[in-house]
């Protein structure tokens, strides 16, 4: 038996998450009175993390349905609500659309004249169809989104297996959709601030990070509701050992993607593609690209490797939050050295905008569990995913 | 044929009145009908007094580790060790060969850097770590192949590997007694208890089956074979027609008519008026010395331009005028030697004459145009320039060194390059 009851998180959770975004969101008011240019900048980089969680975890719901795996099931719901960031990112855009011409050079008419380079990518790099790409993805994803949540919810009281297979053909349908939006977004949002430079693997280095945030958020979140008992007493440490190991692999297939774009760029040297990656190594952009390669990389993949790591909650939780931080501080390095080209930024103005997407996300993840069961109970592969074992 | 064999062997040992199982006893063995009646019997046992023990069932079983109490493998260690041993090696041995062995400029990088021995790296390290774990999975933890496992030929092991689950306590075990073990096992639940005796060791050929005489010429036969094959195939086969298709291409090999043009030449001739990218002309070609008197030399007299300007002279007009420009051409004869540059003709020459000379050609002497770029040859001047006030140093010119006359040649060349005044201009 299922041995789940539903219990609203403690009030301290919540309060401590509205907490975080009032601070946040008043420390990103008083930023934009301050320095707008500097604040969009940030804003970015919170809207992309934020965009990371969301997208992410609505691609791990939709794995999960695709592969048939069963021993995810129990933590689907996390992803569900850390998905439910994607609605409120149709709000969150806006600043960014008015700030668009403080963002991309590619939006000034008076630039594109002079700019052979920008004129030929001008049928892509427009404004108008960048907001019908922008208008376009979220269709796409608030509507996957609200078949996929509506679907499991239904099943909370229904209990009825076809609902299962039915999340299975959407989520087919999903994941080439999936692929091909966030590559649009990594494009649109991230690689078109330098509208001269491109990388074929963009896309992908994007969705690595994307998908590594979302199983980053969904072991901590898992780790603490266990610890807390608020899931079923019968989840086991190969549970969390697997999470553990996707995290693990997903950090190296960042690395790998990471490394393959710089290495053939590197190789090539070719002046249109270099510039990108020597912009970030001058100054003090060197140190922190260095700081990219251990804080991302080499400190994650040792301390991940030994077992005990992976199936010890606390240090899995530990490194599950070193790996978000990770994830911000690489979109922080795509994005702002275009901003600040002599030298790394840091200020109170750095440090706002991850407290308000840290309690963006916390706000919305405990409206959503306090309304909703923390396990999908009426899905049929909950039984076998309980019973999950490795050994 | 196997089956057939070890029937005849058995048939054999029978009608010989040979047992080939002694009077030891190996184990204690029983077996169990369902996954659920294994895991409580492995967790009893491995609760019990008994350490040495074994359970075997025909699928993975989920539970039975925990129940067995089995400590997590100690292979993850041998993987890592050996991963970083594949790391270290990789990166030893790209560092060795591009680094230092076999120096080889690669679009203009450094010799070695890590980038591109990153994926050699990761390759090696994935491929230690690969063969080690398995290897030592199989050799070292499987204790393959184990030839005489006692369990083999059992009716146990038939039916462990086919529908049934057993446990086996090993007599090796401290606390072991026979009857001891078969109630032990009775009282857990075992339909089927049976006991299992070591193989008794067969006397007369002990020698180990790798040595066989007929296994060694095996392998002896295959080797020959394999090296044959690919010696023919290598050597022989793919000239052969249709394989040679590689070898028979559409192209225009040395000393071979094109029968594509049909002129016969591969090369095509670039229509009239093409100028080369970068080129510009020399206006004074073919024209008189006279004509050249008013050309400066627009290079500045630096260390680097010297230097340059000394490679270039050392390859391409040492081998007639001599390192040092006397003329004594190290072509022993082949040529005539040249005049000395150091004549008083032209020591007096402007620079643009000297320039004229190594561009245009002089009386045997060719011209150098296509074999020096207007930038190596504007050097090659200067450096010229160098050798004269070298050879032709005047007191004052030794006492701007500081040094006495005993210097070497080399001294004194490098000083006065540093304070040669503007004569050149």
């Amino acid at each position: 038996m299922i041995d789940y009851q539903h219990k609203p998180l403690p009030s301290k959770v919540s309060k401590l998450g509205l907490i975080m975004l009032v601070v946040g969101a008043l420390g990103i008011g008083l930023s934009f009175v301050v320095d707008s240019h500097r604040a969009m900048f940030n804003y970015l980089i919170m809207y992309m993390f934020v965009l990371s969680i969301g997208l992410g975890s609505l691609g791990l719901v939709a794995l999960e349905y695709l592969a048939g795996a069963s021993w995810s099931t129990p933590f689907r719901r996390v992803s569900e609500f850390l998905a439910s960031v994607l609605p409120l990112l149709i709000i969150l855009v806006i600043p960014l659309l008015f700030g668009i011409h403080d963002l991309f050079h590619w939006s000034h008419p008076e630039a594109v004249e002079h700019d052979a380079i920008l004129q030929s990518k001008e049928p892509y790099l427009n404004v108008p169809f960048f907001l019908i790409r922008v208008g376009v993805t979220y269709v796409l994803w608030l509507g996957f989104y609200y078949i996929f949540i509506r679907n499991s919810r239904k099943q909370d009281t229904t209990k009825d297996p076809k609902l299962t297979r039915t999340s299975g053909k959407f989520a087919a349908l999903f994941a080439p959709i999936f692929m091909i939006t966030i590559t649009i977004a990594a494009i649109d949002f991230i690689m078109s601030l330098e509208p001269h430079w491109f990388s074929t693997m963009f896309g992908v280095y994007y969705f690595a990070g994307t998908v590594l945030a979302a199983f980053a958020s969904l072991t901590f979140i898992s780790v603490l509701l266990k610890q807390n008992g608020y899931l079923s007493s019968r989840i086991s440490n190969s549970h969390f050992y697997s999470m553990g190991v996707l995290m693990f692999a997903f950090n190296v297939f960042w690395a790998y993607i990471g490394f393959s774009q710089f290495m053939l760029i590197w190789y090539a040297d070719i002046p249109e593609e270099t510039f990108w990656f020597i912009q970030r190594a001058e100054g003090s952009w060197l140190y922190f690209s260095y700081g990219l390669v251990l804080l991302h990389f080499i400190i994650p993949f040792l301390v991940l490797i030994p077992r005990s790591v992976k199936t010890n909650l606390q240090r899995l939780k530990i490194m599950a939050v070193w790996l978000l931080a990770a994830h911000y501080y690489d979109l922080y390095w795509m994005i702002m050295p275009v901003y600040s080209k002599e030298g790394v930024l840091f200020g109170w103005i750095e440090i706002m905008y991850p407290i308000a997407a840290v309690g963006l996300i916390r706000t919305m993840f405990t409206m959503q569990a306090n309304k909703h069961n923390l396990m999908p109970i009426g899905d049929p592969k909950l039984e076998s995913g309980l019973n999950f074992h490795l050994n | 044929m196997i089956k057939k064999l070890k029937e005849l062997y058995i048939k054999a040992d029978n009608e010989m009145g040979i047992d080939p199982r002694s009077d030891e006893v190996y184990a204690v063995a029983g077996l169990f009908d369902t996954p659920n009646e294994i895991i409580i019997a492995a967790d009893k046992v491995s609760s019990s007094a008994y350490k040495d023990f074994d359970v075997h069932t025909p699928y993975p079983v989920h539970g039975l580790d925990d129940a067995m109490k089995l400590k997590p493998t100690k292979l993850g260690y041998f993987s890592f060790l050996f991963g970083l041993i594949g790391t270290i090696s990789a990166l030893v041995m790209i560092g060795w060969m591009s680094g230092i062995d076999y120096t080889s400029i690669v679009g203009g990088k450094p010799f070695f850097t890590i980038p591109p021995a990153i994926p050699i790296t990761f390759e090696l390290t994935v491929l230690f770590s690969g063969l080690v774990t398995v290897g030592v999975m199989m050799f070292l933890f499987n204790k393959l192949p184990w030839t005489n496992n006692p369990l083999m030929d059992t009716e146990y092991m038939k039916r462990v590997s086919s529908d049934k689950f057993g446990v086996i306590i090993k007599a090796s075990d401290e606390k072991f007694n026979k009857e001891e073990a078969i109630n032990y096992l009775k009282s857990l639940g075992s339909k089927d208890v049976s006991v299992i005796d070591k193989f008794k060791l067969r006397e007369g050929n002990t020698r180990a089956p790798i040595f066989e005489k007929k296994f060694i010429s095996a392998l002896a036969a295959t080797a020959i074979i394999a090296a044959l094959g690919t010696y023919v195939t290598l050597n022989w086969l793919l000239f052969q027609d249709p394989f040679n298709f590689m070898w028979e291409q559409q192209k225009v090999t040395p000393q071979q008519p094109s029968e594509f043009f049909s002129d016969g030449f591969s090369v095509r001739t670039p229509p009239e008026g093409t100028v080369m990218r970068g080129f510009i002309p020399y206006e004074y070609k073919g024209l008189p010395d006279s004509m050249v008197k008013f050309l400066s030399n627009p290079l500045p007299v630096t260390q680097t331009v010297l230097d340059k300007g000394k490679t270039r002279y050392d390859t391409y007009c040492s081998p007639c005028h001599g390192y040092y420009g006397d003329g004594d051409s190290r072509l022993r004869g082949q040529f005539p030697n040249p005049p000395t540059i150091h004549s008083e003709k032209v020591r007096n020459w402007v620079d643009g004459n000297i320039y004229h000379v190594i561009t245009n050609g002089q009386n045997v002497m060719p011209s150098y145009a296509s074999q020096i770029t207007r930038e190596d040859r504007r050097a090659i001047v200067h450096y010229i320039r160098v050798l004269q006030r070298a050879k032709n140093a005047t007191d004052e010119d030794l006492g701007i060194t500081g040094k006495d006359t005993t210097g070497t040649q080399k001294n004194t060349q490098d000083t006065t390059t540093q304070n040669q005044p503007d004569t050149t201009k």
